[in-house]
């Protein structure tokens, strides 16, 4: 298995990086993790004829709490998620997921921009991030624009960033008060794509009112999926273990997902039922510890 | 299209000519000829090709040869210094390997599991090599591999090696 | 525990002697086959068939050799010119080497692309211009038999179906008869899934030409070297490469488990193009190529039927059996055995009427049948008997591990006849199953068990009690293409005491170089550590059938003993004439000879050797060598007790196997360490079919899950920590009482994994699922029955 010839340069600013995009436009791919690229490159299902590294360019590497956001570079590994030590006393539902993405090596080079702007509704990130509303920031030689993560996500492996942009930092409103996250997917063993994953945010008040929940969905549908129907149930509600049930079988009827070797329809909207019940219990746990 | 490379592998520099889309398991394998790093699938699924790349455990048959310009490389064949690694000592007492295609890739993963982890738990071992797939052990003798030589790196006593049969 | 006749320092039966061939695989120096180069060698890679069943209109080949570095490519119209596009099978069929007008299956060699580099190779390999005309494949082995199904085979004279053969044993009318008179009769549909060894090491071959010396190395993965020398010498011996002219060597194998059997039609277009261009040519497939073409194991649909009486006496079993062997039946088993050694299928119990059929099919699927870490088609049968067993203690009511205990050979009744004519050498299957109980804590799981249903929870508990049969063969029945299976060893001590010895098999991770030692250390008390081992080279190593089917210890094992035996009682004359007494006189303990009663009055085993060659009696031959082609007298029958414990969760039905114990009796044992690796690795092998691992395939013949992405190789993670122990009941006709082991864990483990989840699922009224069972499967099968909405 090997890939295509192709041209290749590893820019040591974002400045040039944008300038090899520009001129190469459609034939130009860029390499961060390279963990989904080159997988495909060797089985020759993408022949790109133009790679942009930009694991050479600095101050796209950060986990930092600032200004009322976690912000997060697109290039940080998923390793570094994984013990960076804000993320594991604050954000568990990171941890949750970084376990089960790929194995440990995989997750020393895949990073958590390229999870998301590989814009594979199998990959697990952009749950979370639906989950917690995340913003994402996109830049160009223009400048940089940020996108909430409900409009990042148009297609099959089509997402907000154009050929000539680079995702360059992930920004996740610091959640505040009562507040328990989690995610988990079923998988037929470790390191596989989901065969249903869910990821779960929610804030509730003294009075067990729910005053913020996310609910994003991992592979059970064309593109990463927020349960927008089941958070409508729960937001401003107190929440029960009747309501948790309405919002499991919406979240069922919503999504749309297709019959692979993981599965067919009905048992996916299945497990993704069961799947939001205890997801939405482990938060709500971790946000009462 | 050719690029030159300059790569320190077990501590030895080498400059090399690659095509950019050289995988970096075929620039070790065969321009350095150090071929104690094998090649078992093409989807980054059995470990077979793990190594150290600037001290991470990655897998070279999904990594370009062009980007590990500069980086520093460990293979199986630097592990031992004065005599055998703790791990190769640990895989060899506890019969941790059988057919050995599997085991350098193992044992390279291993180095990295327990330099951040010098005390793992067995889950905490499983879950650390899920990454490297082997046919032949069934596993048990290579957690006990990577327990032993964890408590031989934090000098402690090292736990029998003799079979344990119920 | 084991008892050991010989020291630590000499290290024979009995210790767990470290490895002795670890210190070059942990050091990056092992040599397997990719790591050869040899200079001007050429690669090569194979274009393969997008489609199941199609015939080829055209091979363009124009854009491919434009590729710089692509020197050839060869196809089947090439080969046909040396009559080699066809070759012949293991099983007296036929196989393409490559095709010339149609293609069988999906991923078959259509053409192969030589370059310089391998970077080169795949991109003339993608160049390369195949235009087809696809066909409807045939891809269910039932629908394959019905008449109006297309003759896949038309390229043999006279094929009028897609039937193959038809094999039976045991006595029809009477089991016939029995069926209809019994009490209870239980009947499971089945189907054992059609996998894949999946070994760490891809297949792969340097064919080394010489033109100069007309002679050609071939470095291959093989688990079968001298075999694969005759058969190149055969098939190509009128182009002038007879057998000493060809020299076979399999270096470091990376995992074979009986993939690495079969003759692949890359290794013989490797050699044919050395051949014509003189140079050497390396030939490696990747993982997708390994799964999707190279053979596979099982894939036996089986009906199985158990009578017996109400109180839960097992009176007979039938079988029937379809085999699904793809476009040619390329299994590897010993040429009259068409279904292997199935016919173990009666199982540990005592009872006397039997009868199996099995019927062979083609399909446009890839070819095979290799006995996957399994003594010919054993696992299939295994899971036959073990889970309709099950099925018969379910339907009885009693438990399934006291129906076992009455049902069993009593320890007394061995040598037993078998109704399907085997004679099991030893066994005592009150003993391991009692230990295996008593280590699981048997009753306890079962008061749990009943607890947890209460509360709806899914529990279960499997036992597999099977009986093995290895060490082929005894040369009276068993034979490949002619060749007896018999095995040799070649031990040949140094003047100064230190050995080295060859073997016909060829260890591709179980250990020889440490075992085989041990053997020879017990029966010559040379120590271990000082006899050197070497198989793989036929230039150098005896002839021999090789490893598979857990045959090296019952054959080439059993030879090493009877051979160091020859050479302890040339020790014995020479002790006798050095110690001036009769050779009645003297006696032997490990490493040396000593007077009776003046045990002052001795001399070792290295001083013995060392007379061999400097102070011989006159009239004896000088020197210390033995050979010994063993041919067993019978089978041996190791045996094994598996438990299992599974907790499914109730709404994912994700399975966790929270307890495995497995108590295995493989006659005296060598090395408890090797011994007790090989189970674990076998009972992971084991996990794979029962919960993970099955190659899927479209209904046009497209594999679905040709990567290791998808085809599910268990982690760490799935296999659980696994719990061993052993009795021991040796063999009786074997030298040292040993019986194989390799396979047991793989044949033993799928039915006890399935046991226990059809047992936690059985409140459902579920009584049998196919393996692999998945949570998915799970769901389907309970939405069925309408147990879940």
């Amino acid at each position: 298995m090997i890939p295509a010839p192709f041209d290749y340069a590893a820019p040591a600013t974002l400045a040039e990086a944008f300038s090899l995009l520009e001129q190469h436009g459609d034939e130009a791919k860029i390499l961060a993790g390279g963990h989904s690229l080159i997988p495909m490159m060797k089985l020759r299902f993408a022949s790109p004829e133009f790679l942009v590294d930009i694991n050479n360019i600095p101050g796209l590497s950060h986990i930092k709490e600032e200004n009322g956001y976690l912000k997060i570079g697109a290039l940080t590994r998923e390793t570094e998620l994984d013990e960076s030590e804000v993320i594991r006393s604050k954000y568990p539902i990171f941890t949750d997921a970084s376990k089960l993405i790929a194995d440990p090596q995989v997750r020393n080079m895949g990073t958590v921009g390229g999870n998301i702007a590989h814009g594979d509704a199998a990959n697990d990130h952009p749950a979370v991030m639906l989950a917690l509303r995340a913003e994402v920031d996109i830049s160009s030689s223009e400048g940089t624009r940020s996108v909430p993560i409900d409009e990042f996500f148009y297609g099959f492996y089509m997402t907000a960033v154009q050929p000539h942009e680079i995702l360059t930092e992930i920004r996740i409103p610091i959640p505040n008060g009562k507040t328990g996250n989690a995610y988990h997917k079923l998988e037929r063993k470790v390191g596989d794509y989901a065969t249903a994953g869910v990821a779960v945010q929610i804030t509730i008040d003294d009075a067990g009112v729910c005053t913020y929940i996310g609910i994003g969905l991992t592979n059970v549908n064309p593109v990463p999926l927020r349960a927008v129907r089941s958070e409508e149930v729960l937001l401003g509600q107190k929440v029960t273990d009747e309501l948790i049930k309405e919002a499991a079988k919406y979240a069922s009827e919503d999504c749309n997902p297709s019959e692979d070797l993981r599965g067919d329809e009905a048992y996916k909207r299945s497990m993704v039922n069961v799947l939001v019940k205890r997801i939405i219990h482990k938060a709500l746990e971790r946000a009462h510890a | 299209m050719k690029k030159q490379i300059t790569v320190t592998v077990n501590g030895e520099q080498h400059t090399v000519e690659v095509e950019t889309r050289t995988l970096l398991v075929h620039t070790i394998r065969e321009q350095l000829r150090l071929t104690g790093t094998h090649i078992g699938c093409d989807t980054s699924s059995c470990g077979a090709c793990t190594v150290l790349l600037d001290g991470k455990s990655i897998k070279s048959c999904t990594v370009l040869s062009i980007q590990a310009d500069g980086k520093e490389i460990s293979t199986v064949e630097g592990l031992a210094k004065d005599g055998l690694h703790p791990l190769q000592e640990g895989f060899k007492e506890n019969h941790g390997l059988h057919c050995g295609f599997c085991t350098p890739g193992m044992l390279m993963r291993a180095v990295e599991l327990l330099e951040k982890n010098p005390n793992p738990t067995e889950e905490e071992i499983r879950w650390g090599i899920s990454g490297n797939l082997c046919r032949c052990t069934g596993y048990n003798n290579i957690v006990k591999a990577i327990q032993y030589a964890g408590a031989k790196m934090r000098g402690e006593e090292t736990p029998s090696t003799e079979p344990e049969f119920v | 525990m084991i008892r050991c006749k010989t020291s630590k320092e000499i290290s024979g039966m009995g210790h767990s002697m470290k490895r002795k061939e670890d210190d070059r695989f942990l050091q990056g120096k092992g040599n397997y086959v990719d790591d050869i180069q040899l200079p001007g060698m050429l690669h090569m890679d194979i274009v393969r068939s997008p489609y199941a069943y199609a015939k080829i209109k055209s091979i363009n080949t124009e854009a491919a050799l434009a590729v710089p570095g692509v020197i050839a490519v060869v196809t089947g119209k090439d080969l046909e010119q040396y009559n080699l596009h066809w070759m012949p099978t293991l099983m007296s069929d036929t196989q393409m080497v490559l095709p010339t007008d149609t293609v069988m299956y999906q991923s078959q060699e259509v053409a192969a692309v030589i370059a310089t580099d391998r970077y080169a190779a795949r991109d003339g390999r993608e160049a390369v211009m195949v235009e087809y005309e696809p066909m409807k494949a045939v891809v269910d082995p039932y629908k394959a038999l019905e008449p109006d199904a297309p003759v896949l085979r038309s390229d043999k004279e006279g094929k009028t179906d897609n039937h193959i053969w038809h094999w039976e044993v045991g006595d029809k009318d009477a089991t016939e008869k029995l069926f209809n008179e019994a009490d209870v009769v239980v009947k499971e549909q089945m189907h054992i899934p059609r996998i894949h060894v999946s070994s760490i090491e891809t297949c792969g071959c340097v064919a080394d030409y010489d033109k100069v010396e007309n002679h050609l190395t071939m470095y291959m993965t093989t688990q079968a070297p001298h075999a694969i020398r005759t058969v190149i010498a055969l098939v190509a011996g009128h182009v002038g490469l007879t057998e000493e002219k060809v020299r076979v060597i399999s270096p470091d194998i990376g995992g074979g488990f009986g993939g690495k059997v079969p003759v692949y039609p890359g290794y013989v277009i490797a050699i044919a193009v050395s051949f014509l261009v003189g140079k050497p040519v390396k030939w490696v497939e990747d993982r997708s190529e390994n799964l999707q073409a190279d053979s596979f194991a099982r894939d036996y649909h089986i009906t199985a039927e158990m009578a017996g009486t109400k109180e839960g006496k097992i009176l007979g079993t039938r079988f029937k059996i379809l085999a699904d062997h793809g476009y040619t039946d390329a299994a590897a088993n010993p040429s009259k055995f068409p279904t292997g050694l199935f016919s173990i299928g009666t199982g540990s119990y005592d009872y006397g009427t039997a009868y199996m059929e099995a019927d062979a099919v083609y399909t446009n699927k890839p070819p095979g049948g290799v006995a996957y870490r399994c003594s010919f088609r054993v696992t299939e049968a295994v899971h036959a008997i073990e889970r309709i067993t099950d099925r018969f203690a379910m339907e009885v009511g009693k438990d399934p591990a006291q129906l076992r205990m009455e049902n069993f050979i009593k320890k007394e009744d061995f040598p037993w006849k078998s109704p399907t004519g085997w004679e099991y050498d030893s066994g005592d299957y009150h003993a391991g199953l009692k230990l295996a109980m008593d280590t699981v804590e048997y009753d306890k799981l079962r008061v749990e068990q009943a607890e947890k249903r209460k509360n709806g929870e899914l529990m279960g508990i499997g036992i597999s009690t099977f009986t093995e049969i290895v060490g082929a063969g005894p040369s009276k029945d068993f034979d490949i293409l002619g060749i007896k299976m018999f095995d040799s060893a070649e031990i040949r001590v140094h003047p100064t005491g230190k050995a080295i010895a060859r073997f016909g098999t060829k260890s591709q991770g179980q250990g020889h170089e440490t075992t085989y030692a041990q053997i020879i250390a017990e029966e010559l008390g040379i120590p271990a550590a000082h006899i050197q081992i070497e198989e793989g080279d036929t230039d150098t190593a005896p002839y021999g059938l090789g490893t598979y089917a857990s045959r090296s210890t019952p054959t080439a094992g059993a030879a090493a003993a009877v051979a160091a035996r020859k050479l302890r009682d040339k020790a014995k004359k020479i002790a006798a004439y050095l110690l001036e007494v009769s050779e009645e006189d003297l006696e032997w303990e490990p490493g040396k000879f000593f007077v009776k009663g003046a045990p002052e009055k001795v001399k070792t085993i290295q001083e013995l050797v060392f007379a061999a060659y400097t102070n011989h009696p006159q009239g004896m031959e000088a020197g210390f060598e033995a050979t010994h082609y063993y041919d067993p007298p019978n089978l041996t029958f190791p045996s094994g007790a598996y438990i299992c414990v599974v907790d499914i969760d109730k709404e994912t039905f994700e399975i966790k196997v929270r307890r495995f114990v497995a108590i295995d009796d493989c006659g005296n044992i060598i090395n408890p360490m090797i011994v007790q690796g090989q189970v674990h690795g076998g009972l992971t092998q084991g996990l794979a079919p029962a919960m993970y691992e099955e190659l899927i395939y479209d209904e046009d013949g497209n594999i679905l899950n040709g990567t290791l992405m998808d085809y599910l190789v268990p982690t760490a993670v799935e296999s659980p920590s696994w719990e061993t122990g052993h009795t021991v009941t040796p063999s009786p006709h074997h030298p040292i009482g040993a019986k194989g082991v390799g396979e047991s864990p793989t044949v033993g483990a799928p039915p006890a994994i399935a046991n226990a989840i059809v047992d936690a699922l059985s409140p459902y009224g579920i009584t049998h699922m196919d393996i692999p069972i998945t949570p998915y499967k799970i769901w389907k099968t309970l939405k069925a029955k309408g147990v879940i909405e």
